[in-house]
């Protein structure tokens, strides 16, 4: 796999984003930021109300996921393009779902909603008409997604990472530092996990760093072991999605998981084992 | 905003003025050029050592809030135009640090 099977830029978007067979997807928490401009022809899914499951913690599942896509217009064969905010935070969080899902057709615009809006590139409020399709998702790839069992039992014999800021590993934070404290029960982060702040992998535009440095970050500077198995995790799955995207689809790391329980899961946990302080 | 998530919402979290910052060690501000607000660009917090720690877009009014660390920290403003601005700032529990960046 190479950057061009799952990355574009905006050039390539203005030029292609109207293309029959391609579907601009802009991907927010807060999706007053799709209402007051977005990239033409683009549809927006929200995070959380789309993406997640409305009573228990966990995802929408294959029957929402189609249900989702088919009134997007979003066909089964449809080329995905995904850009969002927070330098491709959830972008990267819904490309791993599609991948989750089963769709291959589905590309990041490098540098997100950000280097666009740096750049004063066009943003419309029209809201595209998309025809509803009929839309088939795959059964969920179990190997893209880890739970707490897993991870608890990979202390010690995978690549656990951990992509929080050094305060929240530190267990200093709780929570990034542009929200409330208020998160899990304890700080910390997962024995032996290596912490590799997820915007280490990005440029100040949102970018994606060169294949070469990332390589030398994921190994040389944080000490990974390419040979091993690997869970990526954070504060509920976003971030560490962005690092899986790194992992697994840039520098084409086999075995990488998502653990999206992440810290608000593992820190309210009773009995598994964490540790504070910064990171060796 | 969710409080579910890990997004910024455009210009930060809100903090109740009445509330104080609590608990917290609020930075927040304004940035503005020739008087007016900045409404699109970004700011950034960046630790000690450099090393980026949170972004959120500005909001409307050009507004920006981080919940951070005591300590000191430096906010970077990026916006259109290759516009970029930096400002040296000390967090506290308890406190909110105001600050206006002009760029």
């Amino acid at each position: 796999m190479s950057r061009s099977d799952v990355l574009v830029d905006a050039d390539w978007v203005e030029a292609h984003g109207g293309d029959p067979g391609v579907v601009l997807v802009e991907v927010d928490e807060d999706t007053s930021a799709y209402d007051k401009g977005h990239i033409r022809n683009a549809v927006k899914i929200d995070w959380k109300a789309d993406l997640q499951d409305p009573v228990r913690r966990d995802f929408v599942d294959k029957a929402g996921f189609e249900a989702l896509l088919s009134e997007r217009g979003i066909a089964d064969d449809d080329t995905v393009i995904l850009y969002g905010g927070n330098n491709n935070w959830f972008a990267a969080y819904a490309y791993w779902y599609f991948r989750l899902y089963g769709h291959d057709r589905v590309k990041l615009l490098d540098g997100g909603r950000k280097k666009w809006e740096l750049e004063s590139r066009e943003l419309v409020t029209d809201v595209p008409h998309r025809e509803k399709t009929s839309y088939h998702a795959r059964e969920q790839d179990s190997s893209l997604r880890a739970f707490r069992d897993e991870v608890v039992a990979s202390i010690g014999n995978k690549n656990l990472v951990d992509v929080r800021s050094p305060d929240e590993f530190a267990g200093r934070l709780l929570a990034p530092a542009h929200l409330p404290q208020e998160s899990a029960q304890r700080g910390g982060h997962i024995p032996t996990a290596k912490n590799v702040p997820w915007s280490k992998a990005a440029e100040e535009d949102g970018t994606f760093k060169s294949d070469d440095a990332l390589r030398a970050l994921y190994g040389d500077e944080a000490g990974l072991d390419f040979g091993r198995d690997t869970i990526a995790y954070c504060r509920i799955g976003e971030r560490s999605a962005h690092t899986w995207f790194v992992l697994h689809e840039l520098l084409g790391q086999p075995n990488v998981k998502n653990y999206d329980g992440s810290w608000t899961e593992y820190g309210s946990l009773v009995g598994v084992p964490i540790e504070v302080g910064d990171g060796k | 905003m969710s409080s579910g998530g890990c997004a910024p919402p455009a210009g930060g979290a809100q903090v109740s003025a009445a509330a104080g910052a609590g608990s917290q060690a609020v930075v927040q501000g304004k940035v503005t050029r020739n008087g007016s607000a900045v409404p699109v660009g970004y700011a950034r917090l960046l630790d000690s050592g450099g090393d980026f720690v949170a972004e959120v877009p500005l909001g409307e009014d050009g507004g920006f809030r981080f919940f951070a660390a005591p300590g000191s920290w430096t906010l970077r403003v990026l916006a259109p135009g290759n516009v970029r601005a930096e400002r040296v700032v000390s967090a506290d529990i308890g406190k909110v640090t105001e600050l206006e960046v002009a760029v």
